[in-house]
């Protein structure tokens, strides 16, 4: 089963996103609504002592698994604190010429037909 | 438009039906999966039906074909399911028929409200990501439905994948119903739900199998019929000046070219874990030359010929291929960027040396 999961992944899934750590509060809400478990609650390493003398979570988000991440942004759109960040969009190359030959950004045309 | 014999548990007047928030076309366009009504205080909650029946999948058929499927929907609003009380779980779904099949045959034997958001008849997935599945309509629909006077708690079973369009932390605050975000598959609910709406990791991920896959392959095909009307045309050209033998060859060609539109729409979504590396567009180049050669040799084509016809094939599946990723639940738009750009061109120039290649082979017989 590993080897199946693992194929599922695509050339630059996961370049944009990010994460400031430093932000977390350790809630899990973007675990939970990861579709690919790409984060995963791991203990926070080097001290709990954030900024401005701010007591930081034992907590914090890791990203485990940057390739499988399809950028869809749930993951930041759920952040309480906007720790997490991702330039979501259509991730469909109908879309992203559809955006090229008009200049806009990438759309897919497919309007309200529910097509993908 | 036929007419919605509904039978309501307590009798009410037209009049007051068209009241109901969101119902006001209920009467004459309800649909058949509406079994009644059920009545709360002065408000009349159309019930849903947890059936499927000769009708709901004729029409899944028909959409899954690529016919009709912007106006495959359903009115949004609130629906009961089973006898739901003040107490009874709520589920939050998309008004595109075809989710509210899938969703609604899944609820047999269970009580709980449904409420439907308008996402233009739109699956829950792109409607999340074009963000008509949002926060704002979600508000918008708790507020015209009076959700909060109907039940006692402020909890929302949300479908896992609307998490890209609607934001928990805003909902909380915009309303004061808090997220819970339900499994990704409709057939995982009854189980999340006996388990106190707790998933398991399989719940919360997408797999894209097989099945799954195999599905977009009709959709895929229709789509295709311009390029497979191109292939058989070029078929028939390849068959000039019509000396003896062209019919042979015409066809050998229209199949072959036809043949490539075939395994980029159908093959390629079968195929798509066996085939090399994670870039789609080489998977497919890699798959339509594999068919361009199987075919060239099997019909025994003259070598210029076989190398030009491979080359064509190999440029549309690849193209195919990479338009599949509007498809799938795990590319990114990073990637599908990157690959659009280094494919074009390549693909492009494929096409056209494949069939001037193609052209000279045959106007010259190497
Ligand atoms: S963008 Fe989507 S896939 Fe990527 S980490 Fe966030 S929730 Fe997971
Ligand atoms: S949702 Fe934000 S604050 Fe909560 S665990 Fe994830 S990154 Fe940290």
């Amino acid at each position: 089963m590993a080897i199946a999961i693992k194929t599922r992944r695509y050339v630059g899934n996961g370049t944009s996103l990010e994460l400031a750590a430093e932000l977390c509060v350790g809630c899990g809400d973007c675990v939970e609504v990861c579709p690919h478990g790409v984060l995963a609650l791991v203990d926070r390493e080097g001290g709990r002592e954030g900024a401005a003398g701010r007591r930081l979570s034992s907590e914090v988000i890791a990203i485990l698994d940057r390739a499988a991440c399809m950028e869809c942004g749930a993951c930041a759109r759920n952040c309480p604190t906007s720790a997490l960040n991702v330039k979501a969009g259509v991730g469909c190359a109908a879309a992203i010429i559809n955006g090229k030959l008009r200049g806009t950004a990438p759309n897919c045309d497919c309007g309200d037909s529910g097509c993908c | 438009m036929q007419q919605v014999r509904v039978r309501p548990f307590a009798p009410l007047a037209k009049k007051s039906q068209d009241r109901v928030a969101g119902f006001r076309e209920l009467g004459s366009d309800g649909g058949p999966w509406i079994e009644g009504y059920l009545s709360i205080g002065r408000r009349s909650i159309p019930k849903v039906s947890t059936r499927i029946d000769r009708r709901d999948r004729l029409g899944a058929l028909r959409v899954r074909l690529g016919f009709g499927r912007d106006r495959y929907r359903i009115l949004p609003g609130l629906y009961a399911v089973g006898s739901p009380g003040t107490d009874s779980p709520v589920l939050v779904s998309a008004n595109y028929k075809l989710s509210f099949d899938t969703l609604r045959r899944e609820l047999g034997g269970l009580d709980l409200w449904l409420l439907v958001i308008d996402t233009k008849g739109v699956n829950v997935w792109c409607a999340a990501g074009k963000g008509s599945f949002g926060t704002a309509e979600l508000v918008a629909k708790l507020g015209q439905c009076r959700l909060g006077d109907i039940v006692a708690h402020r909890e929302l079973i949300l479908p896992q994948l609307g998490a890209a369009g609607v934001s928990g932390p805003e909902l909380r605050k915009e309303s004061g119903f808090r997220a819970i975000w339900g499994p990704v598959r409709a057939c995982d609910i009854r189980a999340f739900l006996a388990a106190g709406k707790k998933k398991t990791q399989a719940m919360s991920r997408v797999n894209f199998g097989l099945g799954e896959r195999l599905l977009l392959a009709p959709i895929e095909v229709v789509h295709a019929w311009p390029a497979l009307l191109a292939a058989l045309g070029l078929g028939f050209l390849a068959g000039l000046p019509f000396a003896p033998g062209w019919i042979g060859r015409s066809l050998s060609v229209a199949i072959i070219l036809a043949g490539s539109v075939l395994a980029g729409a159908a093959g390629f979504p079968a195929l798509l874990f066996i085939l090399p590396t994670r870039s789609f567009s080489i998977k497919g180049a890699f798959l339509g030359l594999l068919w361009g050669a199987l075919a060239s040799w099997a019909f025994a084509l003259p070598l210029g010929l076989a190398a030009g016809l491979c080359l064509v094939s190999s440029a549309v599946v690849a193209w195919l291929g990479l338009n599949f990723t509007g498809s799938t639940t795990f590319t990114s738009p990073s990637g599908a960027a990157k690959e659009v750009e280094r494919t074009i061109w390549p693909a492009a120039i494929g096409t056209g040396a494949g069939l001037a290649l193609a052209a000279l082979s045959t106007a010259l017989r190497f």
